[in-house]
């Protein structure tokens, strides 16, 4: 008689209350909300077209860019690359907001140069912020793939006489178009539950019309819409599971020796992206920090971002070490944890409105900070789940063994070996989720408490009142932070690619 | 005809390939051999254009390359045939020989003269190793290269494979009429397919000539024993012959001479007798090898010989023989090392 581990039935827990949204969600547009108008209808394809023009873009950027970094020889390599994969840590809407305001009549450009660009709204304005934010999902995937292309064959059709590029589009590309497709997906699930970029540019996608219809008191409304919303979210969950890995015997790295127009060329053609992702934000924010100061704001909102995102970080890295060993312990185990990753596909509009109306049932959650934790942690605790996991899998299981053997008791050993060697994880892990709850808009908008002002809400408020100028401290708080995580993602990666070379070295 | 001069390859500040200098003759097979790192797959991508070049000139009469003035590969008219065989893993054995081809006579006639009719339209994964590089030949020679490059062929195929089909591969490139030149570590292989056999060293083409002078005459001490078992002891010139401890044999200098000189002796220029009354070495140890017995001896004058008897002598170590000097054609002969 096999018994179950005891992570068990926290774990089962956990993963139950990781599907209490949904539940919520169905119990409310139940009540008496209109199935399907012709509003909806426009709202529908409004996101869809979003979608489809973000997918579009970020392929377009993406894989080219992923071809130029992957195979290329150019000095500076590993810099260059961080810098096209740095759109990819900054929130999506901080980009929105200064580009809203940077460009069109009456926008920073004309007034530093006096030159009148286009003004960048509606639906063309959020598919290029949301391109230049995602198509780094589309270059990172893509860009793993190509590196584990064997290079003889594309050298082999180079010597039948095809050309380069050739080469690549009939002998590579087949070979990797399931990687790119798994990017794109990753940037059309951003595109789907992304809040700010829409909002800011006015258009009227689900997550935006789900706002308008909380503010309006229209909750059942709201959740007949984050119902359809989640529909399609699932959707594209279910394309994305489909999509089978490239699977290909790893062989020699292929290297391109490009004359140095070429290769220059190339990277001049890409910096635009570059300096309308990264640099105009920063710049415009720190044109307004210079014209405006540091004016209404007050550094309680950063001691508020940080409170509520450092409770959320430790209940996380709390709830995750069940689930983590759960998910090494046995299939059920797996099972439990897959179902914790639904948090992270549920948009932070649909966790609001989901956990708005619980807050409404049970009193004693309503407006409390503690609502506000609970919404941060069903939607990150994945990252915490992934990084424990995979030091723990990683570890040596003789270990723990090898303890026992030495008379500890499974407790003992847990606590001075297990423990020890995952805190490494647990603390990257809450890392993560503190990160990602700092920058969180929609939810944070929805469940804070009267009065509870942070980083996100405080830049949405500025915006919502025309004061942008106010904007530039929290805006270079936010894009600092986003930095920092950029720096704890890459140290990850240099690790991972330090361990690869030093496997090629044996 | 493809004329290579004074080219050089170097990966950052280490140079790889020095100052080559070959002349590939018309439907030539050129073999180059040489240790693991001893640059000779680096030779073949430059040729191929697959990485830049640092000096010298490689010239096909059609094109010339420099370092300044890069050919990109194709605009080559080069074949490759690579040590991974280098299959589209997501096209049929036809498409892959048909690659870039308007008109596919050529590769029906490659395809029925190698054998691979009946896998036609069959995906490369699968094929069996020797499968695969009869593919890869076929592919390449279709597309009816000026000249073929041949990476290490056989290196990922079994023992009893790697004879058949090297003599398959060099009545194909003859067949075709086509010059190559075919890389690989290994002597036998060096030896007995090529026309012309050139030995690598550290980057630097330390001989290029017939496998016979090759191995007869070698260039330097380092060729004699890459191609073959090699030993040497001490000599004395006496006009055309050689004065050795265990006989005279006709001499050949190789390089700058004197008087004193250390003669190469392989295994076949050596007799060895059970006599033990004119014994003048020391078995040290013996291995059989099916056809014969490979011994190494220690003479009484201390050097070191091999020598091959015959499977039906059995010696053992310690056992006490004679060795002899036995030898119609000029032995190679160097100056002393210091």
């Amino acid at each position: 008689m096999t018994s179950w581990p005891k992570s068990y039935p926290f774990a089962l827990l956990i993963a139950l209350m990781a599907l209490t949204p949904i539940g919520v969600l169905f119990s409310l547009a139940s009540d008496n909300a209109q199935l399907f108008d012709s509003r909806n209808l426009q709202v529908l394809g409004n996101t869809l077209a979003l979608m489809c023009l973000t997918v579009a873009g970020s392929v377009l950027i993406g894989v080219p860019l992923a071809f130029f970094t992957a195979y290329v020889n150019i000095p500076l390599r590993r810099l260059f690359l961080i810098a096209f994969a740095a759109p990819l840590a900054l929130p999506s809407y901080l980009g929105a907001f200064t580009l809203y305001y940077a460009f069109g009549r009456g926008g920073e450009i004309e007034n530093l140069t006096g030159i009148t660009t286009p003004s960048l709204d509606g639906l063309w304005g959020a598919s290029l912020v949301m391109s230049l934010y995602t198509y780094p999902f589309v270059m990172l995937t893509t860009r793993a793939a190509l590196l584990s292309l064997d290079a003889s064959l594309v050298n082999a059709a180079r010597t039948l006489g095809q050309t380069l590029f050739m080469s690549l589009w009939r002998i590579v590309l087949p070979r990797v178009i399931n990687s790119i497709a798994a990017g794109a997906l990753l940037a059309a699930l951003y595109a789907l539950s992304d809040f700010g970029t829409p909002a800011i540019m006015g258009f009227d996608t689900f997550t935006r019309v789900i706002f308008v219809e909380y503010n309006a008191f229209g909750l059942s409304q709201a959740a007949m819409l984050s119902l359809q919303l989640m529909l399609i979210v699932v959707l594209v969950l279910f394309m994305e599971s489909r999509i089978g890995g490239d699977k290909e015997r790893p062989g020699k790295h292929l290297t391109l020796w490009l004359p140095r127009w070429v290769s220059g060329g190339f990277f001049v053609s890409f910096l635009p992206i570059v300096l309308l992702s990264i640099v105009l934000p920063l710049g415009i924010f720190t044109l307004w920090l210079i014209r405006e100061g540091t004016g209404g704001f007050d550094f309680t909102f950063a001691w508020n971002s940080a409170y509520a995102s450092m409770l959320a970080a430790i209940a996380a890295v709390v709830l995750a070490v069940p689930v983590a060993h759960a998910a090494i312990a046995g299939k059920a185990g797996r099972l439990m944890e897959r179902i914790t990753y639904f948090g992270f596909g549920v948009p932070g509009i649909v966790m609001g409105t989901a956990l708005v109306y619980l807050g409404l049932q049970i009193p004693v959650l309503y407006q409390t900070l503690a609502l506000l934790v609970l919404a941060y942690v069903l939607r990150f605790l994945p990252l915490a789940v992934g990084t424990i996991r995979s030091t723990a899998e990683n570890q040596d299981a003789g270990l723990v063994k090898a303890a026992r053997v030495l008379g500890a008791s499974p407790r003992e050993a847990f606590m001075r070996i297990t423990l020890p060697l995952t805190m490494r994880g647990m603390v990257a892990g809450a890392a993560l989720v503190f990160l990602e709850a700092m920058r969180e808009l929609p939810a944070t908008l929805m469940l804070g408490p009267t009065g509870f002002e942070t980083l996100a809400t405080y830049l949405w408020r500025v915006y919502e009142a025309g004061y942008f100028g106010r904007a530039a401290v929290p805006g270079l708080l936010l894009v600092l932070l986003s930095g920092l995580g950029l720096v704890l993602m890459l140290s990850g990666e240099c690790r991972a690619e330090f361990s690869v070379n030093e496997d090629s070295r044996r | 005809m493809l004329n290579v001069s004074d080219l050089s390859v170097d990966y950052g500040s280490t140079r790889v390939v020095d100052k080559l200098n070959l002349v590939l003759e018309n439907s030539e097979i050129l073999m180059l051999v040489g240790p693991t790192g001893c640059g000779k797959t680096t030779i073949l991508q430059a040729l191929a254009g697959l990485i830049p070049i640092s000096e010298g000139k490689i010239d096909l009469g059609s094109w010339v390359a420099t370092p300044s003035k890069s050919i990109p590969p194709e605009k080559r008219n080069v074949g490759m045939v690579f040590q991974d065989f280098a299959l589209f893993p997501h096209m049929t054995v036809e498409q892959n020989v048909c690659f870039r081809l308007k008109d596919t006579a050529l590769a029906d006639h490659w395809l029925t003269l190698l054998g691979l009719n009946e896998f036609r339209n069959a995906k490369p994964a699968r094929l069996s190793g020797g499968q695969k590089q009869r593919v890869a030949l076929a592919r390449t020679l279709a597309h009816e290269p000026a000249f073929v490059l041949l990476d290490e062929p056989l290196s990922n195929l079994d023992a009893s494979l790697k004879d058949s089909l090297r003599w398959e591969i060099r009545e194909a490139l003859k067949t075709a009429g086509v010059p190559a030149i075919w890389v690989t570590h290994d002597q036998d292989e060096a030896l007995s397919v090529g026309d012309r056999v050139g030995i690598l060293n550290k980057g630097v083409l330390e001989q290029l000539d017939t496998p016979e002078r090759c191995f007869s005459e070698p260039a330097s001490r380092f060729v004699a024993g890459f191609l073959g078992d090699a030993c040497f002891i001490p000599a004395t010139v006496l006009g055309a012959n050689l004065q050795t401890p265990i006989g005279t044999a006709p001499g050949k200098s190789i390089g700058h001479t004197t008087a004193d000189v250390d003669v190469l002796i392989r295994p076949d220029d050596l007799i060895a007798t059970l006599d033990a009354d004119a014994a003048n070495a020391t078995v040290l140890w013996s291995r059989y090898e099916g056809e014969s017995r490979l011994c190494a001896a220690t003479l009484d004058t201390g050097e070191l010989l091999k020598v091959r008897v015959s499977h039906e002598v059995s010696v053992s170590p310690d056992a006490r023989i004679h060795l002899r000097l036995n030898s119609e054609h000029p032995l190679a002969y160097y100056a002393k090392e210091k």
